[in-house]
């Protein structure tokens, strides 16, 4: 992986990687998870999906990684889809257990039939990425919440995927392990390059890492408007003190709130 | 008071008050754990001894310990050919139990079709009493051994088949997610996902059919009433009974006893082997 940074082209200048085309779901007939959701997602963007509960945001992931099919619309991929274009990041770290950190990170490419040692360079690149190279035969009981964090985010990693998708991923680590990893999930992503649709319920997580805010509204879930953050990576504790990000915080606080506005 | 005012402790000022008390806990309990059960083991042989002295009874209807001891002794190479039948017996029909018991679970899981066919008769067979079964098996079975095993499979497969399919469908949904997103086959997902999940519900299974094929290979050799050579432990007592050699029965109750204990002794070793540096079951916690 560690040979294939792609390059990010400014806002604008990308070309697409994937769209979601009038993307309805309904789920037992009559609960509208989503409505008549409309995206087209660039290569390089860093998209975060903000809202409240029940707006669809998780649908939406899931509908893209395939594993929800929508009930209208469609989703359409540029160029060839296949396995390994994309890499996920759930709320839990998701580990299997009974193996080691090596081993977690090896299981993309295990699936694919590869064989530890063909990928072991690949395994240990991702693991460096993220600072746990040292770790490679611990169990993940063995690794603290964030660190158990980071072997997850190297498993979505590994395989250099076109996508990556993170569902409210540190949303259940405490502040300061949260901030740590938000400034190393920029960093990661500058060193590679990838797309990253970012699933949050923070306001200030969406801004600080995102170039692209989806606000969502729920009842019925849906694209209530889109922000751009336009500063420019890397971004460091400077861009979280600049009146920049005050103000683009205060943006995104106001179309949340409306969004819940609605909600109520 | 505490320890690390009367004594140095090997590493400076590494125990504080609670620390301490842990430690005098822990070392109280390593002994307690060997200690405690072997002085009521001989407190009871003690007052079993006194109450047949003391009320003068006869050995047919109760024998001293040490009766049931010379018996043990005497009649040594006797039982230990008993007690290697049924071992062998109990030991087959736990492996069958694995084997039959992990095999269904996976089929069921595989294809719930299979599952709706046969669960419930998997059931049905776990529900009926073996005593009633038995002696319809050794009607139908010429093979005393293969009858006795049958047996002992019919009630030791259940919990093995039972906490297996638990296993198999108590995957993390959110790993499953993650195989189906990187497209793992019906395979891999079993090899790599579901099997390791399971370990520990098929353990536990194990521990319990473990227990069960023994009772299910004594209760066969009652009803198989074998006789002359290849006769296990249960037909030992049942013979011994019907001569009034109760000292003989004792002995062989012991071995049986014994052989429960060394079944389930060595099954938790073996699963805290596997699940010991992974498992929460098998993990040490401070505090």
């Amino acid at each position: 992986m560690s040979a294939l940074r792609r390059p990010t082209l400014p806002l604008g200048e990308r070309p697409p990687l994937l769209q979601m085309q009038a993307v309805d779901k309904v789920f037992g007939g009559t609960v509208v998870a989503l409505k008549d959701m409309n995206l087209v997602v660039n290569q390089g963007d860093f998209i975060s999906l903000l809202g409240p509960s029940g707006c669809g945001k998780s649908t939406a992931l899931r509908i893209i990684s395939d594993l929800l099919h929508p009930t209208r619309g469609k989703v359409i991929w540029e160029g060839d889809h296949g396995i390994g274009d994309l890499g996920v990041v759930f709320q839990e770290p998701t580990l299997m257990p009974w193996a080691t950190v090596a081993q977690n990170v090896w299981l993309p490419y295990r699936l694919r039939g590869k064989t530890y040692n063909t990928v072991k360079d690949e395994v240990l690149e991702a693991l460096r990425l993220v600072g746990l190279e040292n770790f490679l035969n611990a169990y993940p009981r063995e690794l603290s919440g964030g660190m158990k964090m980071r072997v997850s985010i190297a498993r979505a990693m590994v395989t250099n995927p076109r996508l990556i998708l993170m569902d409210e991923p540190f949303a259940a680590l405490d502040e300061i392990t949260r901030h740590k990893l938000n400034n190393d999930l920029l960093r990661l992503k500058d060193k590679i390059g990838c797309t990253v649709i970012f699933v949050t319920h923070s306001v200030f997580e969406s801004v600080f890492l995102s170039d692209r805010i989806v606000v969502m509204a729920a009842r019925p879930g849906r694209v209530l408007q889109e922000l751009r953050v336009d500063a420019p990576y890397p971004r460091g504790e400077e861009f979280r003190t600049s009146a920049e990000y005050a103000a683009h915080t205060r943006a995104a606080s106001g179309a949340l709130k409306e969004a819940m506005g609605e909600l109520a | 008071m505490t320890i690390a005012e009367n004594r140095p402790l090997p590493v400076a000022e590494a125990l504080d008050e609670d620390e301490a008390r842990r430690a005098r806990a822990r070392r109280v309990e390593g002994i307690a754990k060997w200690a405690l059960p072997v002085v009521m083991m001989v407190l009871a042989i003690a007052g079993w001894a006194w109450v047949v002295a003391a009320n003068d009874i006869p050995h047919y209807i109760l024998p001293g310990p040490g009766r049931v001891w010379t018996s043990l002794v005497e009649d040594w190479g006797m039982l230990l050919d008993a007690a290697y039948l049924t071992g062998w017996i109990t030991l087959l029909a736990l492996l069958l139990a694995v084997v039959g018991g992990a095999g269904l679970a996976i089929l069921f899981n595989q294809s719930k079709m299979l599952e709706l066919s046969f669960y419930p008769y998997a059931v049905i067979l776990q529900v009926t009493p073996v005593v009633s079964i038995a002696p319809l098996i050794f009607i139908y079975v010429d093979s005393k051994i293969a009858g006795m095993l049958l047996c002992a499979w019919i009630v030791a497969f259940f919990p093995v088949l039972s906490s297996t399919t638990l296993g198999l469908n108590s995957v993390d949904h959110n790993l499953r997610d993650l195989f189906r997103i990187y497209g793992a086959s019906r395979w891999q997902k079993l090899r790599y996902l579901q099997l390791p999940s399971a370990l520990p519900y098929f353990l536990g299974g194990l521990k319990i059919a473990g227990g069960l094929s023994l009772i299910g290979a004594v209760v066969a050799e009652l009803v198989a009433g074998t006789g002359g050579i290849g006769s296990g432990l249960a037909f030992r007592i049942q013979e011994a009974g019907y001569r009034l050699n109760i000292a003989r029965m004792f002995a062989a109750l012991s071995l049986v006893a014994a052989m429960g204990v060394f079944i389930f002794a060595a099954l938790s070793i073996f699963s805290h082997l596997l699940l010991r540096k992974w498992h929460e079951s098998a993990l040490k916690r401070e505090g």
